[in-house]
């Protein structure tokens, strides 16, 4: 049998090595599957969650201004708080903004063709400026201001709004909507809920508002180094100014710590970790105790100790990355299969995510492996030749 | 040139224990084993030949006393330099073989050509010529444990000639045969593995094979008490 790696010669020691290992089926299953398993859920737990932190941030990432200005009790870009109007005009007038516009942020019923009804997300941008638009795939942005113009993105909640096509037409508050554009965004909602782009002005028309109607103030400072000014000149009218990533992380943060979506995963993903960890530590450890004769004798024969740690390393090592390689396919596949039937499933697999699974799979191999070779050093050639 | 002596033991002492438990198994030991000679080391349990036999082949360091094999005094050397050379010039048959159940007869047999670092198919190769010394060249594919005691034990003997080593260590080699099966395989150890340039040094307690050794050294108490030539032996 020759090694299933191709273009990788192996020294006849970690033949011996890989051939003792595989060769004894039922541990060598153990083995992989105690990975496999722990690192399908490492990757599976953390990538979903990443799924939700990305999705949970949609709006910042697709509005994409630099700085935003909101209520300080604000952690969630859907539950905004409307900020009053001689907010916008003080921003505007700290040193360092280049402009500051409006963002109008909510949600809204909209009656479809059927006569069914679908919660939607609007977003009204700025009229003079159209600032955060998206990009079209298909009509013109100019095509906002047309009468009830309003624009569908194109994401996995798409179908919800009946497929539109533009000149499909719908209602919202007794008010006509017509499909002006369709658009393409980077990162779709976590809420299931369609997304539809129209101006300031026409949203907070059709959309029956508090006495204010701001859910932010989208700031473009004139430079990066204005950027701590503006935040605290904000920060002296009682409001707050976050940069576009700071805002991620802020309701990255508030997923994290908040809703108890974030420990939980942490306490499973810990979890699978300490699974995989046992089955391995503990079968890698019997597998070694039940070769210790085996390695008894290689060293009499002539083997030396560091040749007999090489073996131990190679061999956990090997366990590790295969178990690894299934591990990450299987959420790969899983995923797959999931976005494919789930519109609004919520996984990502980030190269954090991986990273971290690797790693636990190293600290895995590295515990294994410590106990192992702490085992075969020891041993004495002399008892084995003794019987 | 070959010095005189293929083995050589000078005054070796191996105690185990501390204080009231410390015992003596190698309690000042001195003989040599020449080429082309096969020499037997018999007495009764506990009498220190298996720790004898560790101490000149370097696997247990004596308390004292020197060991030189093939002229080199070895525990003078490094450690890894000691398993060097071990691997290049001892073959050793352990009393219960083991044999790898995981890998094939041919595959055990090559251990030592691989520990060698030499190429693995050569190995393999070269493992096959020695199985077929045994006659087992058919069995070469199985597992050893699908083999019969008789052939596993010959399996050994091919592992621990695979190298070509020029000393061969054999504790009891006989003990789990039968008294026919035994014969048969120290007969063929006499004719087929010893020659000139080689030195055979087998521990055992049969009896029924004492008649085939060249000097019988006998041990109690880890003490040499008598030194008789082969097949002379009364049992
Ligand atoms: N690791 C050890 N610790 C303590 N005592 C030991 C150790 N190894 C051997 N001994 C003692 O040394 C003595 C000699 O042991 P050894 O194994 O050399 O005997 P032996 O002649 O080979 O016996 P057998 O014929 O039963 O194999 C025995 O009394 C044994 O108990
Ligand atoms: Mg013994």
């Amino acid at each position: 049998m020759r090694f299933p790696l191709p273009g990788l010669r192996l020294n006849g020691i970690l033949k011996i090595a890989f051939k003792l290992l595989v060769n004894d089926r039922g541990k060598f299953a153990a083995l992989i599957v105690g990975i496999t398993f722990a690192v399908f859920l490492m990757v599976q737990l953390t990538s979903v969650f990443a799924g939700i932190l990305s999705k949970a941030s949609a709006t910042i990432i697709n509005i994409g201004a630099s700085v935003w200005v909101m209520d300080p009790a604000v952690n969630n870009p859907l539950n905004s708080i409307q900020l009053p109007d001689y907010i916008l005009d003080a921003t505007r007038s700290i040193d360092g903004v280049n402009y500051a516009v409006p963002l109008y942020s909510g949600a809204a019923l909209v009656k479809l063709h059927d006569g069914t009804y679908q919660p939607v997300s609007i977003l009204g941008l700025d009229d003079s400026s159209l600032v955060g638009r998206p990009e079209l795939i298909q009509g013109k942005i100019e095509d906002i201001f047309a009468d009830n113009g309003f624009i569908v993105v194109k994401d996995e909640e798409f179908p919800k709004m009946g497929n539109p096509k533009i000149g499909s037409t719908f209602e919202i508050n007794d008010h006509r909507g017509v499909v002006v554009g369709i658009a393409r965004v980077a990162t779709s909602g976590l809420f299931g809920m369609p997304t539809l782009y129209t101006t300031f002005k026409r949203a907070i028309q059709y959309i029956p508002s508090p006495r204010f109607t701001m859910a932010y103030i989208l700031v473009e400072p004139k430079s990066a180094a204005d950027i701590p000014y503006i935040k605290q000149e904000v920060a002296k009218s009682g409001y707050l100014a976050l940069t576009n990533r700071e805002f991620q992380e802020r309701i990255a943060n508030y997923y994290k710590y908040q809703t108890g979506i974030g420990t939980n995963i942490l306490i499973m993903t810990l979890i699978s970790f300490m699974v995989g960890l046992s089955i391995c530590g503990q079968t890698f450890y019997t597998f070694v105790l039940e070769n210790m004769e085996k390695f008894g004798a290689l060293k009499a024969i002539g083997a030396k100790g560091y040749e007999l740690v090489y073996m131990i390393l190679f061999q956990a090592l090997f366990t590790g990355f295969t178990g690894y390689g299934l591990g990450v396919g299987l959420s790969s596949l899983l995923i797959t299969v999931a976005k494919r039937n789930v519109p609004n499933y919520a996984a990502s697999i980030t190269f954090f995510n991986l990273g971290l699974a690797f790693a636990m799979v190293l600290v895995i191999v590295a515990v294994s492996s410590y106990i192992a070779v702490r085992k075969v050093i020891k041993i004495e050639p002399f008892d084995i030749f003794r019987g | 040139m070959m010095s005189a002596a293929a083995v050589q033991a000078i005054d070796l002492v191996k105690w185990f224990g501390k204080g009231d438990i410390k015992t003596y198994a190698v309690n000042g030991i001195s003989f040599e084993a020449k080429y082309g000679e096969m020499l037997y080391i018999v007495g009764p349990s506990g009498s220190g030949k298996t720790t004898l036999l560790s101490m000149i082949s370097g696997i247990l360091r004596p308390n004292s006393g020197r060991v030189m094999v093939k002229g080199q005094e070895i525990w003078t050397l490094p450690p890894n330099d000691i398993a060097d050379f071990r691997l290049n010039n001892i073959g050793f048959v352990f009393q219960d073989y083991h044999l790898f159940p995981k890998l094939t007869t041919v595959e055990n047999v090559a251990i030592p050509l691989i520990l060698k670092k030499q190429d693995w198919d050569e190995s393999l190769q070269i493992a096959m010529e020695f199985l077929e010394v045994v006659g087992l060249q058919d069995r070469a594919e199985l597992p050893p444990v699908k083999l019969s005691g008789g052939e596993q034990q010959r399996v050994a003997l091919a592992r621990a000639i695979a190298s070509g080593p020029d000393i061969l260590i054999f504790d009891e080699p006989t003990a789990s045969l039968d008294g026919v099966t035994g014969r048969r395989i120290i007969g063929f150890i006499k004719e087929r593995l010893l020659t000139e340039h080689r030195s055979i040094l087998i521990v055992t307690h049969d009896s029924r094979i004492f008649e085939y050794g060249d000097r019988i050294i006998k041990m109690e108490d880890g003490k040499i008490v008598e030194v008789t030539n082969g097949g002379t032996r009364e049992e």
